[in-house]
């Protein structure tokens, strides 16, 4: 929900967000322009203390009351972290007779072809706790063997014997027809009323087993903590005398009450990256702009995410806990609304090495904040991608995090030379070079295939580049990937907390229901979403507070045979026969977009369908009239190495607060600031907006040629 | 190095990362547009970029170790018919010819040329495994290829963008699944597209006209690294044989290995001849197999491409079962070609023995299954029972490693996945009842064999249907190392109780169900020094019996489940005297 529409000053709505990450606590409070910001350490054994100090600090800060709070909106990584860290509930599976092992068994492959030692990940549920009740639907949901209800029964003593905390119910499917797993939970439910219950028909109505069950699975092992979690909160804020409600943020970039999140907790997980994203839209609509790769690069990963329209693209799916290295495969399968981003191992803190070809490699391993990049002097000794821009002089070493962390020169060039330039007999500043070009390579390539996944193109979209890293690489990446265009907004560092306030609060109701679309059931479709439409109303209704819902209808779709759907949108009203015939056109188009040519002679089929209601954001005032721009120039100026020429030369160096609206600095130049640097290269000029952002742009003559 | 010289090996270097992500998206295009589940579903499947003279700069990650090295000799066959000055733009190359391709007539193998400004400057070709290509089917039962299905010569399948009617129409009129099959070839030519505009893109990028001076880089870094991998190896000569079940009677591999100072040889002499049904290997797909078993043990780092594996030689006797020629039957290559790397793995045990797995279960259990009027012709009433055909992918135990036990139920060395139940159950009228660990399956040792599985299928209705049996590993487990014990051994039969034969097409009559219990992997050094904590936990969960945790394993166990540790010590004690 936002208001920019709100008056300022004394009557403009009060809101905070919170986003709790692995080492921060962010809190943000906006009221009307307003923003007041604060970052305080993350307080993992009790996680609401550092939330309601954080808090109490800003208003404090701000000189207002807690009961003068419109909105909290909240994020956290609690839920990713139980799994990670695998702290979560003591959780036992219930499952169909035969289908003990789905959770073990995966999809039986190797995500590392050429590595024999590869370890997979360990099912949230070990094999003693995953128990097999006699029952059977075939792929129709009719029952080929009924539910063993005493079977179910039998259960309760070795649950009771075992302690367990948190229970999922899959069956086989469970998703066309979920009576025998509502039947079951009931009666276990009658036995043990204590315990909460996941449902996979109910987390993730959707087919295909192992996804469908680690969602369950991995929705059970959080469900107790984040409940626990959230109610303390709740208490600790009534105490404080916070009288607003509370909205969380979900991996789909939408909000939910505390109740939806209680139920289905999985869907909190990333809400983190999700309000990077959401900010990056947000900041996209306010600038005009529609078409946008956001790019936030912090010290461990780069995320990166399509923004058309000002929407961020979502997705079905993703895997939590890599263990292989950010590699596919290596983590346990969501099937859950996200907002589609590629994350990968490229941040501040990556480390460089060189591998047993001579080929330069930089992370996924990080040095982390602890002990940090080698220039940090606490004891790294490898060099990382922030000593690689140190060398290159993209940082001034006094002035590092508004000064309070110099930086040592010798030893981020100690370690490049150790590491890289000694093996591969380059300088200390070429091996810098190389560790920045690989880098920015491997984030390019990410963008690459995540928009070829998305169907979509790179090639004149604006980038916006957040967090410490997104505006030290953001013009190199950009010549990479054939983008003319980078805005840097302000607020970079907390933009996650900024996007949650940006947030819609909404729901997304999904149905699997397999059919050819020549002879689609008209009648079971409107069936379908008029009962997904209740219970996305159930859920939004009471949180919007009367703000306006916009719904959407969406159907994966795809030849009959293929693997693979593509999301087409339906009109949203009940559907006729005649309607037939404009989805199998906006299939064929979209197929068309993706892979040139649609298939002759194929039929298309209809997997699932998803429905969405959401509170629509009131549009952003008109951006403020563009200033005249005038060229500025700085006494000030760094030796600097260019990334992509290898050359060295003088550069001009700007503080971003001393610049003001209308001024125009041409690069080669850094703008610096106290939590990142952005960097103009030769062909590049960077405007200064109205909003105070920077916007940069490339000379058509610019790139890797230069 | 002057600065120059460091940018332009640094460049080089981005551009490598580059056409690896190339060919990794051109897999993924495949995956996501093909039709045969055996391609989007199972992964089985392999994509590369070859220089002018048909050697390989870069192969997709995704994709099966059987294909890719088989496909990277393919694409000089191509050249040899099709010389690069005759290719236009727009041409896509097709062939499925067993000794030109990968190995059996359902793989099929399409070559594009890549045109830069008009010039060619390389080629892109890939590989996947089609679910039907008529004929037999898939199975061993072929006396000859000409049995085992419809046989596609090299070919343009589209000549400067426009399709080739008369091939697509021999192509439909020769398979069960002519939608699907015209579809996966478009799929295939359509990941080719996508690569070949990346690499366009790339060119333009950074300003270079030819792949020439990249390829040099490619393979000078490559060779350099594999002969320094390889010089890491003891020298000398290393021999093991493997046996599998056969269709008839048992086969012998035998190899001797020769680790020099730059290269090794393998020398497959004292293997079984050629057989008379179809798990014979064409002598590409040997290479390919026993290349990557030696490859993951020695240089596994190293990216796969021509000069990665030219260090590699192999001597195949003329009329063995792994050099099998033209006309031989060979559809089901695989479960010969797939014991490979344990035959390497023994050789290399003996110079490194710490980087060498125990045997597993390793030729993959997918049955071919056959439904309707190709097997029985009862009726329904006025109805005939609806026709089926699928091939679900499934795997037994990996052998155990060093540090860690083997992978339960997982595929190797095939780079394969298999398919949701549910997501089979939507593709043919059949019915999995179970799918689920076997315990006591994994061979015991100091580190354990992977577990294998059960499964027990049923067509809908509990109608009758066939399996074209191609398991193995049944009269010939999975062998442990240094001590730890062998596998389960696989099994096949009837869940009424009558055993199946392991190779070939059989019926499984109306109201009965098909049941696979798949091999475990072998263990790995003595038993009584497994850790008694993980022995407990394997009891715990069922995979393990009390009675093997004493026996074999000896260790004891307590009522409450812990390990009882002061009986545990003289159980071990008493073991270590026997």
């Amino acid at each position: 929900m936002r208001e920019r529409m709100a008056p300022s000053g004394e009557n403009a709505k009060v809101r905070l967000a919170v986003d709790i990450g692995g080492t921060f606590t962010d809190v943000v409070l906006e009221r009307g322009d307003r923003r007041y910001t604060t970052k305080l350490l993350t307080t993992p054994e009790a996680p609401e203390r550092g939330v309601l100090d954080g808090m109490a600090r800003i208003l404090d800060a701000a000189g207002l009351a807690p009961a003068q709070v419109a909105l909290v909106v909240h994020g956290t990584t609690l839920a990713t972290n139980a799994i990670i860290e695998r702290k979560g509930a003591r959780t036992a599976f219930i499952t169909t007779d035969g289908f003990r092992d789905v959770l073990a068994l995966r999809n039986e492959s190797r995500y590392d072809q050429y590595n024999l030692d590869i370890e997979l990940p360990e099912p949230l549920v070990a094999r003693h706790l995953r128990f097999t009740v006699a029952e059977r639907l075939d792929r129709a949901g009719r029952v080929l063997r009924p539910l063993d209800e005493a079977a179910v029964l039998a259960l309760v003593p070795a649950l009771t014997r075992e302690n367990i905390e948190s229970i999922a119910i899959g069956f086989l499917h469970g998703f066309v027809n979920p009576a025998h797993e509502r039947r079951a939970a009931a009666l276990i439910a009658a036995a043990l009323p204590e315990i909460p219950l996941s449902l996979a028909s109910e987390v993730s109505p959707e087919m295909r087993e192992w996804e469908r069950f680690s969602t369950t699975v991995a929705n059970a092992y959080v469900q107790p903590a984040i409940a626990r979690y959230l109610r303390r909160l709740q208490a600790g804020m009534q105490e404080a005398g916070f009288a607003a409600p509370i909205h969380l943020m979900q991996s789909g970039g939408r909000l939910t009450t505390i109740e939806t999140a209680c139920r289905f907790p999985i869907r909190l997980v990333e809400s983190g990256p999700a309000g990077g994203a959401i900010f990056a839209a947000a900041i996209a609509r306010e600038a005009g702009l529609d078409r946008v790769l956001s790019f936030d690069m912090g010290g461990t990963t780069a995320k990166v995410c399509l923004v058309d329209h000002h929407r961020a693209h979502e997705a079905r799916g993703f895997e939590v806990a890599r263990i292989g290295r950010f590699r596919k495969g290596s983590g346990l399968p969501l099937r859950i609304p996200v907002i589609e981003m590629v994350e990968i191992g490229a941040g501040g803190g990556s480390e460089a090495r060189v591998d047993t070809l001579g080929r330069l490699v930089v992370g996924p391993e990080s040095a982390g904040a602890d002990p940090g990049p080698a220039c940090y002097g606490r004891g790294g000794t490898r060099p990382t991608v922030t000593d690689a821009n140190l060398e290159l002089g993209r940082y001034d070493p006094a002035l590092f995090a508004g000064g309070r962390l110099p930086l040592d020169m010798d030893a981020a060039r100690g370690a490049l030379m150790r590491a890289v330039g000694d093996e591969l007999g380059l300088s200390s500043a070429m091996a810098a070079v190389g560790v920045i070009e690989i880098v920015d390579e491997a984030m390019a390539n990410a963008a690459r295939v995540h928009a070829i996944e998305a169907g979509t193109a790179l090639e004149g979209r604006t980038l916006i580049a957040f967090g410490g890293g997104g505006p030290v690489h953001a013009t190199r990446l950009a010549e990479k990937l054939g983008i003319d265009q980078v805005l840097v907004p302000s607020g970079a560092g907390v933009g996650s907390a900024i996007g949650f306030l940006r947030a819609a609060i909404g729901y997304e109701a999904v149905r699997s229901l397999y059919q050819r679309l020549a002879t689609l059931d008209i009648a079971a479709v409107n069936a379908l979403f008029a009962e997904m439409a209740r219970e996305a109303r159930e859920v939004v209704t009471p949180a919007s507070l009367g703000a306006a819902i916009r719904e959407t209808r969406m159907a994966s779709m795809r030849y009959v045979g293929q693997g693979h759907e593509i999301s087409v949108a339906l009109p949203v009203r009940d559907l006729a026969p005649e309607d037939r015939a404009a989805i199998k056109r906006d299939y064929e188009a979209a197929y068309a977009r993706f892979y040139n040519r649609p298939v002759p002679g194929s039929e298309i089929e209809i997997l699932s369908y998803f429905l969405v209601r959401e509170t629509l954001t009131p549009e952003p005032p008109p951006p403020p009239p563009a200033p005249a721009m005038r060229e500025v120039a700085s006494t000030e100026t760094r030796r600097v190495r260019d990334g992509a020429t290898a050359r060295e030369a003088d550069w001009a160096v700007f503080a971003r607060q001393a610049l003001s609206p209308g001024d125009r600095v041409i690069g080669p130049a850094i703008i610096a600031e106290a939590e990142t640097s952005t960097l103009l290269g030769a062909g590049w000029r960077g405007d200064i907006t109205a909003q105070g952002w920077i916007m940069l742009t490339r000379a058509s003559q610019g790139g890797e040629g230069r | 190095m002057s600065a120059g010289k460091g940018l332009a090996a640094i460049r080089h270097q981005v551009m490598w990362n580059r056409l690896i992500a190339v060919v990794e998206e051109q897999a993924q295009v495949m995956i996501r547009t093909a039709f045969s589940t055996t391609v989007r579903e199972a992964g089985d499947l392999s994509a590369g970029v070859f220089d002018l003279e048909g050697r390989m700069l870069a192969q997709a990650v995704t994709g099966t170790p059987g294909h890719v090295n088989a496909m990277s000799e393919s694409v000089g066959h191509f050249l040899k018919k099709f010389p690069a000055h005759t290719m236009r733009e727009g041409d896509h190359f097709i062939t499925n010819d067993p000794w030109l391709g990968t190995g059996h007539l359902h793989d099929l193998t399409v070559v594009t040329p890549v045109f830069h400004r008009r010039r060619m400057v390389g080629l892109l070709a890939n590989t996947a495994h089609v679910i039907d290509i008529g004929g037999l089917g898939m199975g061993p039962e072929g006396r000859s290829v000409f049995e085992e299905g419809l046989y596609i010569p090299i070919l343009r399948c589209f000549e400067a963008g426009r399709p080739n009617a008369t091939f697509f129409e021999f192509l439909r009129a020769g398979s069960r699944l002519p939608v699907e099959l015209e579809g996966d070839v478009y799929s295939l030519c359509a990941c080719n597209d996508t690569a070949a505009r990346r690499l366009g893109e790339m060119l333009d990028e950074f300003g270079i006209e030819s792949l020439a001076p990249l390829a040099n880089f490619i393979f000078e870094n490559s060779l350099r690294a594999t002969e320094a991998a390889i010089a890491e190896i003891p020298a000398g000569i290393y021999r093991a044989s493997i046996r599998s079940d056969g269709y008839d009677e048992p086969v012998t591999l035998a190899a001797a290995m020769a680790v020099g100072e730059r290269d090794i040889t393998v020398d497959f002499a004292g293997t079984s001849p050629v057989a008379g049904r179809g798990i014979n290997v064409p002598a590409a797909y040997c290479r390919a197999y026993a290349s990557f078993g030696i490859k993951v043990v020695v240089a596994p780092e190293v990216p796969n491409n021509w000069a990665s594996l030219q260090p590699f030689g192999m001597k195949i006797p003329e009329g063995c079962i792994l050099d099998a020629r033209h006309p031989a039957p060979v559809s089901v290559r695989h479960v010969i070609g797939q014991l490979l790397p344990d035959l390497m793995m023994g050789c290399l045990h003996q110079a490194v023995p710490e980087r060498v797995a125990a045997e597993g279960s390793s030729c993959l259990w997918n049955p071919p299954l056959r439904g309707g009027a190709g097997v029985s012709s009862r009726r329904e009433g006025n109805r005939l029972p609806p026709d089926f055909e699928i091939i679900t992918f499934n795997s037994g135990g990996t052998g155990a490693r060093h540090r860690r036990d083997g992978l339960d139920a997982t595929a190797f060395p095939s780079g394969v996945r298999t398919m949701p139940v549910e997501a089979s159950e939507n593709v043919a009228p059949i019915v999995i009842w179970r799918k689920e660990l076997r315990p006591d399956s994994g061979g015991a040792g100091r580190t354990r064999g992977g577990l294998g599985q059960i499964m027990e299928i049923a067509a809908e209705d509990d109608r009758e249907f066939a399996c074209n049996a191609i398991f193995d590993r049944i009269q010939h487990p999975p062998r442990g190392r240094e001590g730890g014990h062998e596998g389960a051994s696989g099994y096949v039969g009837l869940t009424s109780g009558a055993p199946l034969r392991a190779k070939g097409f059989q019926i499984i009559p109306e109201g009965d169900r098909l049941l696979l219990k798949l091999p475990g992997g072998g263990g790995m050094g003595p038993p009584d020094e497994r850790d008694p904590e993980a022995v407990a936990r394997d009891v715990r969960d069922g995979v393990v019996g009390a009675e093997a945790a004493y026996q074999v394993y000896r260790v004891a166990i307590g009522a409450d489940g812990a390990v009882d540790d002061i009986a545990t010590r003289a159980l071990r004690a008493n073991n270590q005297k026997e």
